[in-house]
């Protein structure tokens, strides 16, 4: 996704002088393409996430459209204050990139996990929040989003290979994409998840049951209208994010149903606990955190079981 | 120093009549920025009109002093009296500290050690559009306790912003005490010219002094500049001067009496 994000970065670059990228001294084998080409609109501020922030807040008063990149949880947390103080409140154009969303930094260890980056950002009303699940939506979403007025954090993913099936690179703001459809139960995905939900969807369909399939990687402003209408057909929904279960897409799900009355019943797949000081694989920490395919398989046979006996 | 030029003693009457008047604190503060504020508003900012995209930008990093910057915005003509009057009132703009969406203001503030990495943005961005415009940011010097502060103060000597002037507003006290007790920084002219900043030590409460200092610095090539104004907290008042209180503390009607005499004002 990182990758597609700087190709369609510098294309835009190319047209709109406004346009520039800060860095916190990461995205080695990743900016170079821009740095490269705009060596006067690059700028490596050193390892301070909180200056970068301040930095990008002064220059988009005057008129530029600031990138600051980092890490996800470096870039989300680090600046929180900063970014709530500044963009946000002054309604400017920053954009805030945050690369390796959940656990794509695996073997890094917990403090490289991106595990509550789109919790902190969605609770501020004035910033928009896009999580891609794939790199060909992550062009979309981009070319749809950067010059926004107000600011942007995206959650980007390191994958530039995977796309998910049936999503062939939509994106719209306030839209849920479908990917596949289905009447036993729903599954709702946030970022690379996708993948894994995907994947589930297939094997579900072979066991004769069926699983229709969502994104939303437009969390802020939240597609309510969309879930709202897709929630109301189903008894059962999953939704499944590499984050915390608290204040990301199953918080969001959780959120319509209470709202709108409806009576889907929600369960939510993503992290419940702090991590304990195990790293590993993106896949083996899927796998440990009940997000791998297999296991959202086994969440959705469980609950319709549940949803049975409870009838 | 001579008597308090004008513009001075308008903003330390504005400070008391709107503290009074809300009955709020952060006098001190206030009082001890009275000069500095009076020198750039006067003498040293170039704002044609502060909705001019080329204007010099001002940020005033230390927010809890804001209402000495709304009486230099009323002195200038920005800000009216009827506006001035709603400070610290309900739907009012003008709260205890700035505010972006009020006119005058370039970036709202009260979260210390944010305003100087702003400020630093804004001189970048002037360097970038080729703009002879220039950023000033007022900070305390409690405020340097800030871990942040001192990102900024880095990036800008990394990448000599002659066109940012910090200023330091020296008065030696924080919010529960001393700077020299709390977390010293002394000497504080020290530790900015270990970062090659160029260090300008004055007068807190001599406007000409800090505007003929600010005019003959080179803001077009060189080092970042910061003064180091040595201030005292709450100046002018004679019993606020120096003490902790004052910080937090709204006056009685007999402390505002003796404080607009103190200043050489009438109620």
């Amino acid at each position: 996704m990182r990758g597609a994000f700087t190709k369609a970065l510098v294309g835009l670059a190319e047209q709109d002088p406004r346009i520039l990228l800060l860095t916190g001294d990461l995205g080695y084998m990743a900016l170079e393409p821009f740095s490269d080409r705009f060596p006067g609109r690059f700028f490596n501020v050193g390892v301070a996430e909180q200056n970068m922030m301040g930095l990008a807040t002064g220059l988009a008063e005057a008129g530029f459209i600031p990138f600051v990149y980092s890490i996800a949880t470096f870039a989300s947390l680090r600046a929180y204050e900063f970014t709530r103080n500044g963009p946000v409140l002054h309604r400017l154009p920053v954009r805030i990139v945050g690369v390796g969303g959940g656990f794509e930094y695996g073997h890094n260890g917990p403090t490289h996990y991106g595990l509550e980056d789109v919790g902190v950002m969605r609770v501020q009303p004035g910033i928009t929040v896009i999580a891609p699940a794939d790199h060909e939506q992550t062009r979309a979403a981009f070319l749809a989003t950067w010059d926004l007025p107000g600011p942007v954090y995206y959650r980007l993913g390191k994958d530039d290979k995977t796309t998910v099936p049936g999503l062939r690179g939509r994106f719209e703001l306030t839209r849920v994409q479908i990917l596949r459809e289905g009447v036993d139960l729903l599954m709702v995905a946030m970022g690379s998840a996708a993948t894994e939900v995907a994947s589930a969807a297939v094997t579900l369909a072979d066991q004769g049951i069926s699983c229709a399939v969502a994104v939303v990687a437009c969390l802020n402003p939240a597609p309510v209208d969309d879930l709202g209408a897709i929630l109301a057909r189903f008894p059962l929904v999953l939704a499944v994010e590499a984050h915390y279960v608290v204040g990301g897409v199953g918080s969001l799900i959780s959120e319509v149903v209470a709202e709108r009355g409806l009576g889907c019943r929600v369960v939510r797949c993503g992290v419940r606990s702090t991590p304990d000081g195990i790293s590993g694989s993106q896949a083996y920490l899927h796998r440990r955190h009940g997000l791998s395919s297999n296991t959202l398989v086994a969440t959705a046979l469980q609950e319709l079981q549940v949803q049975r006996t409870a009838r | 120093m001579g008597e308090s030029p004008p513009a001075s003693r308008q903003i330390r009457r504005i400070v008391l009549n709107q503290s009074k008047r809300a009955h709020v604190g952060h006098i001190g503060s206030a009082l001890s920025i009275a000069d500095i504020i009076a020198a750039l508003y006067m003498n040293v900012l170039r704002i044609p009109d502060p909705d001019d995209p080329d204007r010099d930008r001002f940020v005033l990093s230390k927010g809890h002093a804001a209402l000495a910057v709304y009486a230099a915005l009323y002195l200038k003509g920005w800000l009216t009296e009827e506006t001035l009057n709603t400070y610290c009132a309900d739907a009012s703009l003008l709260g205890a500290h700035p505010e972006h969406a009020l006119r005058g203001v370039d970036f709202s503030t009260g979260s210390l050690g944010h305003g100087l990495s702003m400020g630093a943005g804004a001189a970048l961005a002037a360097r970038l559009q080729r703009s002879s415009r220039r950023a000033f940011v007022l900070v305390s010097d409690a405020e340097c306790n800030e871990g942040s502060l001192w990102e900024a103060v880095m990036f800008a000597a990394h990448h000599r912003l002659s066109n940012l002037i910090a200023i330091i507003d020296l008065n030696g006290q924080q919010a529960l005490g001393y700077t020299d007790h709390v977390l010293s920084l002394t000497p504080m002219g020290k530790r900015w010219r270990a970062f090659d900043w160029d260090v300008h030590e004055v007068d807190g409460h001599d406007v000409e002094v800090m505007t003929e200092t600010i005019g003959g610095l080179d803001t077009t090539s060189g080092p970042p500049h910061v003064l180091i104004a040595h201030t005292v907290f709450g100046k002018g008042v004679s019993y606020m001067e120096g003490q902790i209180k004052w910080h937090y503390w709204p006056m009685s009607d007999e402390e505002y009496r003796q404080a607009l005499k103190d200043i050489g004002a009438t109620p």
